[in-house]
């Protein structure tokens, strides 16, 4: 019995899926269970490899200002059973190139499959999309879709024979920001050498880590009435329940934890200990009010210097914790206590 | 200042009657290692294993890997200041059983140590893998408090270390590397002209348990200090540390840290190696402050065009890493910086935790979230459920067929920031 060949479904918009123009850019999202348009070159040039079997059109305007299309676009991509998402090339469209974005989107995070684009380096869909997608470079029209074809084609046969992918500029496709962690031909210290007596004599080097751009984020406006206010506790010191039930790794989080303080009014009550990979722990296991300051809360509130301490405290650990994990946990504990009604919180690190 | 270490083989160790090494086969005995470690009363028991290359073996959680040494032309043939009385190293000739390690074992605090695996894709991680290790399991007698349990299991690793050692006292070496660092107005022509270059060598220095020592004094109670690299080779520095097992620097990598060995390598050839500068990596503002004006200006003192900046850990100390570099660069002083990245699982996160436009010049050690898939061992050494809580592994590391699952974080010296490695990052 001969295998099944890999099944590829192309995302197009409503111009290169031969609905319309602008007029029709708010189409909403539909399959067709063929190769349509430019699906059908790239389905020719594929050739034994894979066959393209559904095509998803959706108007522009449609996908990027409607929120259930992200959905209904899933929906649809999952319904022909794919291995692999298609989305463009989209050339320098830039609300073409954010609707690639989704559906490459759709196929990472939602199937957990490969998806596969093509973009001209200044359209805005790149960012986004890059996470999910192998992007190849393609010429700012239309006019290079010759070109960007058998390039998607010859990057798509390579991931579906399960090949493994060299790095970006030997396969022709965008960074995508990942660190893959490899081995060298030569030691560290060595290259550190190399590097430092190159630099020395004025030649040009290439970094191994080019430095990250961090995010700035504007303070919150500072409190008013900080006795009235519910205050909560978050903490990434590890302090966690002695068992540690929500498994919180000691280093390189990816969980974070709530654990309620009602009716408690110092942590040496509590069985709870540190689980932190990145500090003396001793002293913490000794009293855990020094990592998670139940005790000073609860005479602050008593005192009426601060109107309530939140019921529950939220914890992680902050050692070796990507930021990308950091600040995620972030956003949900953030979400979480908003939606509690706390006004302001203490952030305790060590 | 001239060393010579001298290199005798060791292909084998087994446990016996008799310490001695006859035909690249260290003999231990069982029972003299033994009076001589459980003389420290914290102490209660010490159960000795030999892990061999190739071995499906799992050490685990290890603390520390030192070099069996003896020293000949010096009155302190231990650690000077922690298991000897004080003195200068770094000088004369010292004896290495090359292929041999001590490594100490057992849970301290549970969480800040590591794994070395014998075999198979996590020998590929780890530079441990490649020697023949004596495995010093350690049972604290009841109720030692923890500060006390690491500083005795750290003292009875270098005992260890030494003793075997001198089993080596009236041997030929196998051969003999030479040293050679002369003051600087001794040295002559071979240096005229070339890139003055110095190594800027940062310490975790960041409490108990986190702790370096250089000749006994704990690191972070130091300014940063000037030092010769054959002191560092010679047993001058010597690790306190539990902390993330894939980037802290064991007593072993202090002995032959790749950097100080490859700067020597190019020294009257490609560059004139100025000497090293240890500063400690400090939790505190101040701290952080002081260390680095302080070790920056012992370089700049020394009128180095260029400088090696390794760190120690991660996080935190990437703030003094790229200080440090700030204030170089800022001099004029080229600079190269080695560290490792936290990049998260699946590698898409920035790696570091603090930036700077002028750090031009970063070799990677690779992302210590990287994942790795460790088959079942046939024999465990230690205790294999710590993995469960130690940096890199969690509850979700044990497969149903016995595999471990776990980040680089858990492996011995995986990612080292002194470059020991192979391993690097690339963006992909």
């Amino acid at each position: 019995m001969s295998e099944k060949k890999p099944r590829v479904v192309c995302y197009l918009n409503q111009f290169f899926g031969q609905i319309g123009g602008e007029d029709k850019a708010d189409t909403p999202p539909h399959i067709e269970m063929k190769a349509v348009g430019p699906a059908g070159a790239l389905d020719t040039e594929l050739g034994d490899v894979a066959n393209v079997v559904a095509t998803v059109i959706c108007g522009d305007n449609y996908i990027n200002e409607k929120d259930k299309a992200y959905s209904q676009v899933a929906d649809l991509i999952n319904s022909a059973e794919p291995d692999l998402v298609v989305a463009g090339p989209a050339f320098n469209a830039g609300r073409y190139g954010m609707a690639c974005a989704k559906a490459c989107e759709v196929a990472g995070e939602e199937l957990n499959i490969p998806a596969v684009s093509g973009m001209y380096e200044e359209n805005p869909g790149l960012d986004p999309a890059k996470r999910y997608a192998y992007i190849v470079p393609t010429p700012d029209s239309a006019a290079g879709m010759r070109k960007a074809l058998p390039q998607m084609a010859g990057l798509i046969t390579k991931i579906l024979k399960n090949e493994e992918l060299g790095p970006p500029e030997e396969e022709g496709y965008f960074p995508r920001g990942q660190r893959k962690t490899l081995f060298a031909d030569k030691r560290g210290s060595l290259r550190a050498v190399e590097m430092l007596l190159k630099r020395l004599a004025g030649e040009d080097i290439e970094t191994e880590l080019p430095m990250p751009v961090f995010d700035e984020v504007e303070p919150a406006p500072a409190v008013r009435e900080i006795n009235k206010s519910t205050v909560a506790l978050v903490s990434s010191g590890g302090i966690v329940p002695a068992k540690n039930p929500d498994s919180i790794e000691s280093a390189s989080a990816t969980k974070y934890g709530r654990y309620s303080l009602k009716g408690h009014n110092d942590m040496r009550q509590l069985d709870y200990r540190s689980i932190h990979g990145g500090y003396d722990s001793v002293y913490a296991n000794e009293d855990g009010n020094r990592v998670v300051p139940l005790d000073v809360m609860r005479e602050l509130e008593e005192r009426g210097e601060v109107g309530k301490l939140h019921d529950y405290y939220y914890v992680t650990t902050g050692t070796g914790t990507s930021v990308a994990n950091a600040k995620k946990m972030g956003e949900d504990i953030a979400q979480e206590l908003k939606d509690s009604g706390v006004q302001a919180v203490i952030l305790t690190s060590t | 200042m001239k060393l010579e270490i001298g290199e005798v083989q060791i292909e084998d160790i087994k446990l016996g009657e008799q310490t001695k090494i006859e035909d690249g086969l260290l003999h231990v005995s069982r029972a003299e290692l033994r009076k001589l470690l459980l003389e420290d009363k914290r102490l209660a028991a010490v159960e000795m294993t030999v892990a061999r290359p190739g071995d499906k073996t799992r050490i685990i959680p290890v603390k520390d890997v030192i070099e069996p040494r003896v020293r000949l032309d010096n009155e302190i043939t231990g650690y000077p200041g922690v298991t000897d009385k004080m003195g200068r190293v770094g000088a004369g000739r010292t004896l290495a059983l090359k292929g041999a390690a001590v490594v100490t074992t057992g849970d301290i605090v549970a969480i800040q140590e590591g794994l070395i695996d014998m075999w198979g894709e996590g020998a590929k991680y780890t530079p441990f893998s490649q020697t023949c290790n004596l495995v010093l399991t350690f049972t604290p007698r009841r109720n030692l408090e923890a500060h006390q349990h690491e500083e005795a299991v750290r003292e009875a690793g270098l005992k260890a270390a030494e003793y075997l050692g001198k089993a080596a006292e009236n041997m030929e070496p196998d051969n003999i590397n030479t040293y050679d660092l002369p003051a600087m107005n001794k040295r002559g022509e071979e240096v005229e002209g070339l890139p003055r270059v110095a190594y800027l060598k940062m310490l975790i220095a960041q409490g108990l348990l986190h702790d370096s020592y250089i000749y006994g004094i704990d690191a972070k109670e130091t300014l940063p200090t000037w030092i010769h690299p054959n002191e560092i080779l010679d047993g001058a520095l010597v690790s306190g540390n539990c902390v993330a097992a894939c980037d802290k620097i064991t007593t072993y990598q202090h002995q032959n840290n790749s950097i100080i060995l490859d700067l020597y390598d190019r020294h009257g050839k490609d560059l004139n190696f100025l000497g090293v500068v240890l500063t400690p990596e400090l939790t505190t503002f101040t701290g952080k402050v002081r260390a680095c004006e302080h070790a920056t200006g012992l370089i700049k003192t020394m009128g180095a065009d260029g400088v090696i900046i390794s760190e120690e850990g991660y996080g935190n100390p990437d703030s003094d890493l790229l200080q440090n570099c700030k204030l170089l660069e800022e001099d004029g002083i080229k600079t190269v910086l080695i560290t490792d990245e936290c990049a998260g699982n699946d590698g898409f996160s920035q790696s570091l935790a603090d930036t700077s436009s002028v750090a031009k010049a970063v070799i990677s050690t690779g992302n210590v979230s990287h994942m790795v898939k460790l088959d079942p061992a046939e024999r465990v050494i230690g205790n294999i459920g710590s993995l469960a809580n130690l940096a890199g592994g969690s509850g979700d590391s044990f497969c149903d067929d016995g595999s471990i699952v776990c980040e680089l974080n858990a492996i011995i010296g995986s990612t080292s920031e002194i470059g020991y490695h192979n391993l690097t990052a690339r963006q992909y």
